[in-house]
Parts: structure tokens; C-alpha cells; sequence
């Protein structure tokens, strides 16, 4: 117990915890060092730094009730609560809160899957299922139901959907928030509450009409501090029957305007899956004067950028296409795409790749038989969980900064310049903002681009530099309108700042709220910026 | 295999001492049951990473495997399935500790038995393999 929550003494503390101990049992109230230490964040930059922050003692309590008791407890003794779900929320703080001397309210013993229903295409959760526990759970009904997850599948549907996480397969499902319907939320006063139709006893569309009557505050929970979540319902995607890809080139950098503009009608239009980018000269990067070309301050020109790609023989941008339906759906849109896009771009090529029936077969999920190389990573995109991805993961983790932007050409263009230059000065960093960089289409109908600099927990002048980085990311991008979908608690504030339009009126609604609602101040105070009025002062 | 200092093992003892009573006796072969439960615990909670299957699309291994087989260059092996040197104290350390890209994982995710369990099934697997 060497670190204690704010304005609270040890023996009070103490008390606290004998009353957490009583309520949840002996076995489920952690404080000391060693238990605690896999509740920091293993990707911190400010690791055993004065800016990280720490727990004071973690609960795991073991049902809704158990869930109530604890947030009563805290809220008697003032104790700041830091809710997770599978603790796997990396690059974005982990199991840490916002908050250092919090009590973290560890939910992984929550992990039931309370209901799958394959006629009506929901599941209905706990916090401390994962994908991959959802999976199995699907797979072992044999249930044709597809789930959407993001790439590392030990997150949990509820913790990543309240971050406002993404997955791979269709639009309406990719958003995990967004795929979301109904929710059961322990309130600061201990309260149990349910939203949508949740709220209507004996009602059986809990999981199909998010809405109910009146005002829905589902969306305060997600990046919020109002309560605790429990429960929620996620709708899921009917399995197809059939998946089929597509590559599509195009030889010019400005033919990248009319390829997104034709790619985002047919994502609208539900006619595929997650569009996915990439530029060829990418592989350009490794050559010194492509480079130097590429990171050119003040952007280099689309004609030397076109020379360079006629003279390796390379297109300037590409977009994997996927397909998803009855297997003669599949075709039908996929022809319908090839003449949209040779339409729009007549120099475009495009070529088929592979078609399968769903369930994929280990040797289709392994993705080794495309006739190109595609940027598919084909597990996410079938909505199989995996941990694959964390062969992307270097030194001691990473941490995300993923501006959104609008969905065009030039927006990309813009942002590859304005970033590319305001970061051009961390030369220690890999270039994640040049004229190869492609924009990740996750949300359904926004663009995002990635910075993810490494962390090296032995190195502080490396981390110290990572950090001014971040927070220039975070200025500079809000500067020219681009805004951070979701930080790490040390970036929250910073993130937060930003969107302050009309004298920060959203914050100060939230703020508004926050006091009412917790008063105590009780629930991860500082969460998505929103501090309660006792934080406040500071 | 990576030394891990007395020191670091000593912040673990408390964990390794309610761990000890779970065991069997040093040198009894483990409980077929034991190796059952290990096994399934490895399987919810390491295989993803650590198994001995191909990673994805077109990686020739899993992350942690890849990662342990380019650190031990061929004098292991980086599959912990076929690992013999791996015992619970090591394993107990890596699950609370980390190891670079690889977080810790707390009690409530893999509780001290588990991890002992998980050490039961590598000895067994790896026996097996060698056999």
C-alpha cells in the first residue's frame, strides 16, 4: 500500500479497504506491490516517472451487486474508481486511470456471455469477455453469426466499445460503439441503471432498439465518467456466405481524389467491406532520396512523386476491395465496382483476388494466396480474433494518436504535409505523416491516420522526446481541424483542449453533468477530460 | 535463457509461496489433471502468442514465438511448448512482470495456480515433443 488515494490517509484508507474486503471477499482486494504491478501501463512513456500514475489497490468484484457495494464504499471515503474490462486498452493507458492513488475496479471475473441469439443477431456480455471468448462462444454453438473485432482479440467488447474502438468487416459493425444496443450501468450513488428499452421491464428488444423513450445517455459512458458498465449488447453481422476480394491500382498520385471518392460510395452503399488502402511507394522508403522526396518539407510535388513511381514502376496508391453476401452478391458487386471505378479512372487496374465460402478454412485464414500483395489482414477482416498483430509491437509498446479527418483525397494529402512537417523534427521517430502514408478507413464514414512512436521504458530522453511529439501531434492537427478519436489518460487533457468550440461549451456541459451526476467525484475523475468539480480546484 | 536476478525473484516470493503448497512435490511427475487444466489455461491465455501454429497472413509464427526464436537464435526453442527449462518460477515471473511488447497479466486474468498449471502442461509438452 505505498500509494494512497488523494486526501486520504493510510488508516482510512485501510478502513476502506477492510470494508471492500467485507463486501467482496478477502481473495478479490489487491494492495499490495506486487499485485498491483501488472496494473500499470506496461506501454507508459512516463513509466516510474512522477507523471505515471499508479493504483492504490485494485478490486475484482464478481457481479452487478458486488459492483454497487464497491462504488458505495468509495463514495463514503471519497476514493477515486478506475473501472476496467480485460485491462487491454494499450497504447491508450492500459489498466492504469486517470487518476494516481485510484482504486481500480477490475471487472475480468465479470466474464459471462449472458446471451447470444442467432435468429435476432445480438449478444448481450459482461466486462470481462473477450473477443476471443465471444468467438468460441459462437463457434461452439455453431451459431452463423459473425463477430467484429478489433486485432488483438484479449480486448473486451465492452472496454473496447467504450472507447470507441474498431474493427474490419462491414460499416455498420466496424464502429463498436456505434454496433452497440443497450447497456446496464452501475451509477455513482450505486444505482443500477438500464438504457434503451433496458429501461422498460419485461421488454424483449433490450438488444434491438437502442433508444427506448426520452433522452438515451448511452453515449456518456463511452470515453466518459458516469458509471460503471455492466452489461451491454452488441449486434452482430449474420455470417455471409461467401467473401471475395479485389485489388484496384491506380498509376498517379492525384488519381487517389477519384479512387476515394468511389470507394466511399460504395461503402456507403453497404456494397463492401472496410476499404483498404495503401500506397505502393511505400516500399520506396528504404531509398535515402525517395525518402528525403517523400518527408520533402512543404510536400513534394505530384509530378516528382509520379516520376518516382514510373521510374520504379510502381502505382501510386491501391485499395483492397472485399466483398461480402451470397456468393453471386459478391460477384455482382464486385463487377459493379470494377466498372464504377474504370469509369471514374479509366487508367485504374483492377484485379480479382480470392473467393471462398464462410467459414474460412485455416489454410484462407492464413491469407497466403492472394494473387497480389494485398494489405488485408485477413483474420480482422473475417472477424476472427487473433493476436497476430502484435508482431507490429517493438521495443516496449507504443502509443496511438489517430487523427480523424474527412474522407477525400485532398484532406490526405493535406494532412500527409501539415503532419509530416510539424513532425519533421523527430527525426528519431519512423515518418508516419509522408506522401506514401494512406489513411485507415475503420470508422464507417471518417478517415483516420496513425502516429504510434515506440516507448522504450529504459530510455527517458527517448520517451521524454515521444511525449513532446504526441502532445505537438495533438496541437498541430487541431490546429488545421483534426481531432484525436481517443488518448491515453496522460493525453486526455491535452486531447480534451482541443475541442473548444464556443469557450469549451462541451466540456463545460459535460462538467455540468459530471457534478450532478457524481458529486463525490467518485468515478474516473479526469476521464475523456471531464473532471469533477473537487479535481477541479486543483 | 534470460537470467532473472535474485532480486527480482525475491519481489515475487510472497506469490511463489502461496504457490507452492498448489504444487506437487519436486521431481513427482505432475497430475494428469494438472496437465489437462494447464493445458487449457495455455490455450485461453498464451497460444495466441505463443503457440507453435503460424502467425497471420503469411507470418511463418506467432508473435511471442518469433520473438523468442530471434532471441535465442537456435539454443531454444521459441515455442515455450517445447521448452524443458521453462518451471513455475520463471513462467510466474514473465506472467506478472512482462517482457518487453509482452504486458503482465494480473490475478484476476491467470491466478498463481494457473500459472503452475501452465507449467505442468510445458514440461509434459516438451517431454512429449523430445520423445
Amino acid at each position: 500500500m505505498s500509494v494512497l488515494p488523494p486526501d486520504l490517509d493510510a488508516a482510512r484508507f485501510a478502513e476502506a479497504l477492510a470494508e471492500m474486503r467485507q463486501a467482496i471477499g478477502p481473495d478479490w482486494v489487491f494492495a499490495s506491490d506486487e499485485d498491483l504491478g501488472p496494473y500499470r501501463d506496461s506501454f507508459s512513456p512516463v513509466w516510474d516517472t512522477q507523471q505515471e500514475r499508479l493504483a492504490s489497490a485494485a478490486v475484482a468484484p464478481a457481479d452487478v451487486a458486488q459492483v454497487s457495494s464497491i462504488v458505495r464504499i468509495a463514495g463514503r471515503f471519497g476514493i477515486p474508481l478506475f473501472p476496467i474490462s480485460t485491462g487491454k486498452n494499450f497504447g491508450y493507458g492500459g489498466p492504469s486511470p486517470n487518476v494516481h492513488g485510484s482504486v481500480i475496479v477490475d471487472l475480468k471475473r465479470m466474464d459471462k456471455v449472458l446471451e447470444v441469439d442467432e435468429a435476432r443477431a445480438f449478444a448481450l456480455v459482461e466486462p470481462g469477455v473477450s473477443y476471443f471468448d465471444l468467438y468460441r462462444t459462437i463457434e461452439e454453438r455453431g451459431l452463423k453469426l459473425m463477430i467484429d473485432c478489433p486485432d488483438p482479440g484479449w480486448g473486451s467488447p465492452i472496454g473496447n466499445s467504450l472507447e470507441r474502438g474498431i474493427g474490419y468487416t462491414m460499416g455498420a459493425f466496424r464502429d463498436h460503439f456505434g454496433a452497440s444496443c443497450g447497456m446496464e450501468v452501475v451509477l455513482p450513488d450505486g444505482e443500477v441503471m438500464r438504457t434503451g428499452m433496458g429501461a422498460l421491464p419485461g421488454a424483449k428488444t433490450w438488444q434491438e432498439y437502442r433508444y427506448g423513450f426520452g433522452p438515451d445517455p448511452a453515449g456518456l459512458f463511452a470515453q466518459g465518467n458516469f458509471g460503471i458498465v455492466t452489461k451491454m449488447g452488441f449486434r452482430l453481422y449474420p455470417r455471409p456466405d461467401h467473401y471475395r476480394t479485389a485489388l484496384v491500382t491506380v498509376p498517379r498520385r492525384r488519381d487517389f481524389v477519384k479512387l476515394v471518392e468511389q470507394c466511399n460510395i460504395l461503402s456507403d452503399a453497404m456494397l463492401c467491406g472496410e476499404p483498404v488502402y495503401a500506397s505502393p511507394l511505400m516500399a520506396l522508403m528504404g531509398n535515402p532520396s525517395f525518402a528525403a522526396l517523400a518527408t520533402k518539407k512543404g510536400g513534394a510535388s505530384d509530378a516528382a512523386l509520379d516520376a518516382a513511381a514510373s521510374e520504379a514502376g510502381l502505382p501510386a496508391w491501391q485499395v483492397d476491395l472485399q466483398f461480402f453476401g451470397p456468393e453471386a452478391t459478391t460477384r455482382a458487386n464486385f463487377a459493379h465496382a470494377r466498372e464504377r471505378i474504370l469509369s471514374a479512372i479509366p487508367t485504374a487496374t483492377v484485379i480479382a483476388g480470392e473467393d471462398f465460402p464462410l467459414p474460412a478454412t485455416k489454410e484462407q485464414l492464413a491469407n497466403v494466396a492472394q494473387p497480389y500483395r494485398s494489405s488485408i489482414r485477413r483474420h480482422g477482416a473475417l472477424g476472427v480474433p487473433s493476436l497476430g498483430i502484435w508482431k507490429i509491437v517493438r521495443e516496449d509498446g507504443h502509443l496511438g494518436f489517430f487523427p480523424v479527418l474527412a474522407r477525400s483525397g485532398e484532406e490526405v494529402f493535406r494532412m500527409q504535409r501539415v503532419m509530416g512537417d510539424a513532425l519533421h523534427e523527430f527525426d528519431q521517430l519512423p515518418s508516419y505523416f509522408n506522401a506514401a502514408s494512406a489513411p485507415l478507413h475503420w470508422h464507417p464514414h471518417a478517415f483516420q491516420m496513425v502516429f504510434a512512436p515506440p516507448v522504450k521504458r529504459a530510455d527517458p530522453a527517448f520517451n521524454a522526446m515521444v511525449d513532446t511529439a504526441m502532445r505537438r501531434a495533438v496541437e498541430v492537427a487541431a490546429e488545421h481541424g483534426w481531432g484525436d478519436y481517443r488518448a491515453a489518460p496522460i493525453y486526455q487533457d491535452a486531447v480534451s483542449d482541443t475541442y473548444s468550440f464556443n469557450n469549451h461549451a462541451l466540456r463545460r456541459f459535460h462538467e455540468t453533468l459530471k457534478d450532478a451526476i457524481d458529486p463525490a467525484g467518485i468515478i474516473a475523475p479526469g476521464r475523456g477530460g471531464i473532471w469533477p468539480q473537487r479535481f477541479r480546484k486543483r | 535463457m534470460r537470467t532473472i536476478s535474485p532480486l527480482l525473484l525475491a519481489a515475487t516470493g510472497l506469490a511463489l509461496a502461496t504457490l507452492a503448497s498448489a504444487l506437487p512435490a519436486q521431481g513427482s511427475p505432475p497430475a494428469q489433471e494438472e496437465v489437462a487444466r494447464g493445458k487449457a489455461v495455455f490455450a485461453r491465455h498464451c497460444a495466441a502468442c505463443h503457440g507453435r501454429g503460424p502467425g497471420d497472413d503469411g507470418s511463418p509464427k506467432l508473435p511471442g514465438t518469433a520473438a523468442l526464436a530471434a532471441r535465442y537464435q537456435g539454443s531454444l526453442p521459441g515455442a515455450l511448448e517445447e521448452r524443458e527449462d521453462l518451471d513455475t518460477e520463471t513462467i510466474l515471473y514473465f506472467v506478472r512482470h512482462g517482457s518487453g511488447p509482452m504486458p503482465m497479466f494480473r490475478k484476476t486474468e491467470v491466478s498463481d495456480a494457473d500459472v503452475g498449471a501452465i507449467s505442468a502442461y510445458l514440461s509434459a509438452s516438451a517431454a512429449s515433443t523430445k520423445n
